[in-house]
């Protein structure tokens, strides 16, 4: 199993979601964050005086899923939440050693 | 004849009443526009400023300042006017004693409310609130009674009609003096000479505060007029709203376009004092111009006050809510404008007028606030800034759920 964790520019939340599901992704957390990469943060003007803002917001989405989706998976987010400007974001790949539904108990890739 | 007296008194005086009642409703204003341009954890404390300060200038004026300024011969208002007195003044005597009190009366509240959003989220409370005792009871007045209260200035020809100078440019003195005073707020300016922004926290509340300004601003400068019961009289305030409404047109628009041009944003807050600052250049004559040049008169304080807020930024001036650019710098270009609309105003007149109003202001103001400092100190804590004023002095969060 591996956990996908993806940071993604807010407004394309709905579009990975939806390729996502597509490929077969069965759940999904998404968390609201803020952070900065290549993009770095930009200063604005308040009454003429300079602010800058360090941290832009992003989402980011962790999935759970089993091995072998993991190449659809990443393929669906690269296209979904690419704009193809500087701060489209990242997708990390962790191997995951085990899950367990807690309904159930099912443990393994039956349960993600 | 008697019927025609007594209609056109009871007439003046409800015109001088709602007129008085549209300025009370630019204390919301005031405090609304300032809870906006503070952060929230110095709302409570802004509001409970706003609140006091109103009531303070109510008994003040009650109490002292009434008399000071209009000589009603001791204490309180005086005797109401009776009907045979009225009869018998032909016409002369045309609105009630009270409904005089009433207006001027929020006038001084306004006068107060400037200096609120100049020395906010530093100042003490109480400190503050003590100024505010003085200042309407014994500063206003006293200069207010020099002109309005038909006094050397107004014998020198000074030209003020609703108080750009007496009332706008008065409270932004005082502000400046307490400012002086004061220091700005903790973390405004770095030691490197940074200017750091320190946004303000609620834009609607800011906006909704500047429109209940504009709003009260008809009552302040239409009721200035002082007379609404004949048709030349009817008239003038039709002018007068006219000319209030496109200043504060003018200034807004000229405002949002040079900030626009300036910081290559629409900053509205910019936009905000852009219209009160069209309405504060306005103020010294809203009845002489036409409609073109009144919008004009506005644009170009709308132009000022962004010229202003800036350069007293670099001057390590630190006003929240810009009140200084708007009623000071604002007051004074509206006092010089009347030279433009007016004819028989004079330049020695103005600069007379100007002069006084801003250096007894300012001295009286500075000794005060002087004096208070020594005595109860005005600034509060780094510390108390950092945890904010809400929880250092008032003990009530505006916006509990978000600060849990």
């Amino acid at each position: 199993m591996k956990l996908i964790t993806a940071i993604i520019k807010p407004f394309k939340l709905d579009d990975v979601r939806e390729a996502l599901s597509e490929v077969g992704v069965q759940g999904m957390t998404v968390t609201e964050v803020k952070g900065f990469g290549r993009q770095k943060g930009h200063t604005e003007l308040y009454r003429g005086a300079e602010y800058v803002v360090d941290f832009l917001p992003k989402v980011k989405i962790e999935a759970a899923i089993d091995d072998a989706l993991q190449d659809q998976v990443i393929e669906a987010i690269s296209k979904s939440a690419n704009t193809g400007k500087v701060g489209d974001g990242k997708i990390f790949v962790t191997a995951l050693e085990e899950a367990v539904r807690i309904r159930t108990g099912e443990t393994g890739p039956g349960a993600v | 004849m008697e019927d025609l007296i007594q209609l056109s008194y009871a007439v003046d005086t409800f015109y001088f009443l709602v007129m008085g009642a549209l300025v009370m409703f630019m204390a919301p204003g005031f405090a609304m526009l300032e809870a906006g341009m503070v952060r929230s954890k110095n709302t409570s404390e802004i509001l409970t400023k706003n609140v006091a300060l109103f009531a303070i200038s109510c008994v003040m004026y009650l109490l002292v300042g009434y008399a000071i300024m209009y000589g009603g011969g001791g204490m309180l208002i005086g005797a109401e006017n009776t009907v045979d007195e009225v009869l018998a003044s032909g016409g002369e005597v045309y609105y009630s004693a009270r409904s005089d009190f009433f207006f001027q009366v929020v006038f001084v509240a306004t006068a107060m409310s400037i200096i609120s959003g100049a020395v906010a989220e530093r100042m003490k409370l109480w400190s503050f609130l003590l100024f505010a005792v003085v200042m309407t009871g014994f500063i206003y007045p006293l200069q207010g009674s020099w002109s309005w209260g038909g006094g050397f200035l107004s014998e020198a020809g000074f030209v003020d009609f609703a108080g750009s100078g007496i009332v706008h440019m008065c409270g932004a003195a005082a502000a400046l003096a307490g400012v002086l005073l004061l220091g700005p707020r903790q973390g405004k300016y770095g030691p490197n000479g940074e200017i750091n922004a320190i946004q303000g926290s609620n834009m609607p509340l800011a906006t909704l505060g500047m429109f209940i300004l504009w709003f009260g601003w008809f009552g302040f400068n239409g009721g200035s007029e002082l007379k609404l019961s004949n048709i030349d009289e009817a008239n003038a305030v039709a002018q007068v709203f006219v000319n209030t409404n496109m200043a504060a047109a003018g200034g807004l628009i000229a405002a949002l376009i040079l900030a626009r041009i300036m910081f290559g944003k629409a900053d509205l807050t910019m936009a905000l004092n852009g219209a009160l600052a069209g309405l504060v250049s306005i103020t010294a004559e809203p009845l002489s111009g036409t409609n073109v040049e009144s919008m004009l008169i506005g644009a170009v304080g709308g132009l000022l006050v962004v010229l202003s807020i800036v350069a007293l930024d670099k001057m390590r001036i630190d006003d929240p809510v810009g009140a200084i650019s708007v009623h000071g710098t604002c007051g004074i270009w509206g006092l010089m404008a009347v030279l433009i609309t007016t004819e028989g105003a004079t330049l020695t007149g103005q600069l007379t007028g100007l002069g006084v109003i801003l250096g007894f202001t300012f001295a009286a103001a500075l000794v005060v606030w002087f004096v208070i400092k020594m005595i109860f100190g005005i600034r509060l804590s780094d510390e108390d800034q950092l945890i904010g004023a809400d929880t250092a002095e008032i003990g009530i969060a505006a916006y509990p759920e978000f600060s849990k």
